[in-house]
């Protein structure tokens, strides 16, 4: 109808029929999709790909930064001197706290050597910038532009000047996938600076605040109290700001109360991250007794049973 | 036969003789649409921006079924999944529909006008995204935000467009007779 030689008529072979090779390569998608998501099994192939496809990816983000350094070389004298004044300001209000700081280290590097405990984690950090956002709507993700070749890795902790901003996932040779704060699967353990409670912040998907889930209805937790990590995961090193309270909701029939916060940090806004070293490798942990694990399916029947 | 009076920023009308579309043509746009994926938007253009690779392989799958088929999307599928760092296999599956359902709209779709096409092409986009979006939400991903809704629309505008683009090299060299 279209084109001259568009097909063989369907007398001559033309090999398996569409269906046929839509079951094919549907079921073949299927088999991947879950030893993707089960075994992690393809990690190597995307590792190959995403060096192959590195160079293309650069290449083609070229005439958007080469248009931004355009706009940004034409900026006024003006706006530049108001911006180094503004900097300028806040290097020296922040001068008090970095040299209590470098006392207070100094303090706590003799306390914790009279005490005997360790080290939680390298003061080692890692200027990155963000190359762009991961283009899956469902994940919260960025790209940034260091990778194995600043020898990032996963699991280390992404801060922006304000706070928390997410983690590193994935590690390429040379760019490294973060996950933010607000991706579904991503949890910070945190605490109260106020109380000292512990709970862990949960993010919510786009859009949405993220939640400390599992937080008893009574524990001591007000509207602007700030949060910062507790660093029991051994992902974080403590003390970080996180995000502050934003909402509270208790509800006595409900077993946890509902909270939400807002991250301090600009989560989806910052374009400059500071990647932090690695978390001093923890104890390993402890193997839970049989007894206590019996006594605990005990009491979770007996709650069962009360509830 | 083609009709000398014709303007060319209309497509080619159903009896128009074409020449056969060049396989290093097809393999060109298809990388574009791919470039084109990756390419890094934001605000309201990471809303509004389709799903170029699919459109381009849904235009090949109709106008080029002998060089693109359910298995060559399949893999440019994998690449996007690749490209994406998504799960493996999502954008596979959805590309394989994609070229299924367009191998099945072949026959039909080119006698509508170019508006009733799109129209068909943004519920077979529709299908193709609703497909990651069921893999992803039993995978346990949350639910994205409306504006999910939104590319294979803005894609299905683009229709036009692209056909009256693609088939420019295809269109028959004016004979000396129409002169």
């Amino acid at each position: 109808m279209r084109a001259l030689p568009v097909e063989p008529p369907a007398f001559f072979p033309r090999g398996p029929s569409p269906l046929a090779r839509l079951a094919f390569f549907g079921l073949v998608s299927i088999a991947l999709l879950f030893a993707d998501t089960r075994f992690r099994y393809l990690e190597s192939v995307r590792q190959v790909a995403a060096i192959v496809l590195y160079p293309l990816q650069r290449i083609v983000q070229m005439p958007g930064a080469a248009l931004s350094y355009v706009g940004t070389y034409f900026s006024s004298q003006r706006e530049l001197a108001d911006h180094n004044a503004a900097l300028q300001r806040r290097l020296v209000e922040q001068g008090p706290a970095v040299q209590g700081y470098a006392r207070l280290q100094l303090e706590s590097a003799q306390l914790k050597g009279l005490l005997a405990l360790r080290d939680h984690y390298e003061a080692a950090a890692t200027a990155v910038e963000v190359l762009y956002t991961g283009r899956d709507p469902f994940a919260q993700k960025v790209f940034v532009d260091k990778g194995a070749d600043a020898a990032i890795a996963p699991g280390q902790a992404v801060i922006d000047a304000d706070g928390v901003v997410g983690q590193v996932t994935r590690v390429f040779p040379f760019m490294a996938e973060v996950t933010l704060l607000s991706d579904k699967d991503h949890a910070v353990p945190v605490q109260v600076v106020r109380t000292g409670v512990r709970s862990v912040l949960f993010g919510s998907g786009a859009g949405r605040a993220p939640e400390l889930r599992f937080t008893a209805p009574n524990a001591d937790i007000a509207v602007g109290d700030v949060l910062v990590t507790s660093g029991i995961d051994g992902t974080y090193p403590p003390g970080l700001a996180v995000a502050q309270v934003a909402s509270l909701e208790r509800d006595t029939g409900q077993m946890f109360a509902r909270i939400t916060a807002r991250p301090l940090a600009g989560v989806d806004r910052s374009t400059h991250l500071l990647v932090l070293g690695p978390a001093a490798a923890l104890p390993p942990r402890p193997e839970e007794p049989v007894e206590v694990e019996s006594a605990k399916k005990g009491a979770r029947g007996k709650a069962r049973r009360g509830g | 036969m083609a009709r000398p009076g014709m303007s060319p920023l209309s497509p080619a009308p159903p009896e128009e003789i074409l020449r056969p579309a060049a396989a290093w043509f097809v393999l060109l746009t298809l990388a574009l649409g791919f470039v084109g994926n990756l390419l890094p938007f934001a605000g309201v253009a990471e809303v509004l921006k389709p799903d170029f690779l699919a459109l381009l392989l849904l235009y090949w799958c109709i106008q080029a079924p002998r060089y693109v088929g359910v298995g060559v999307a399949w893999l440019l599928g994998l690449l996007m999944d690749v490209g994406d760092a998504t799960l493996f296999g999502q954008h596979a599956l959805a590309y394989a529909v994609l070229a299924y359902g367009a191998e099945y709209f072949r026959r039909r779709v080119l006698r509508f006008s170019l508006w009733q096409q799109a129209a068909q092409v943004a519920l077979l986009l529709g299908l193709c995204a609703a497909i990651v979006l069921l893999i992803r939400v039993v995978g346990g991903a949350p639910l994205p935000r409306w504006t999910y809704a939104v590319p294979p629309l803005s894609g299905a505008l683009l229709w036009p467009v692209i056909s009256v683009l693609l088939q420019w090299p295809q269109r028959p060299v004016a004979s000396a007779s129409d002169l």
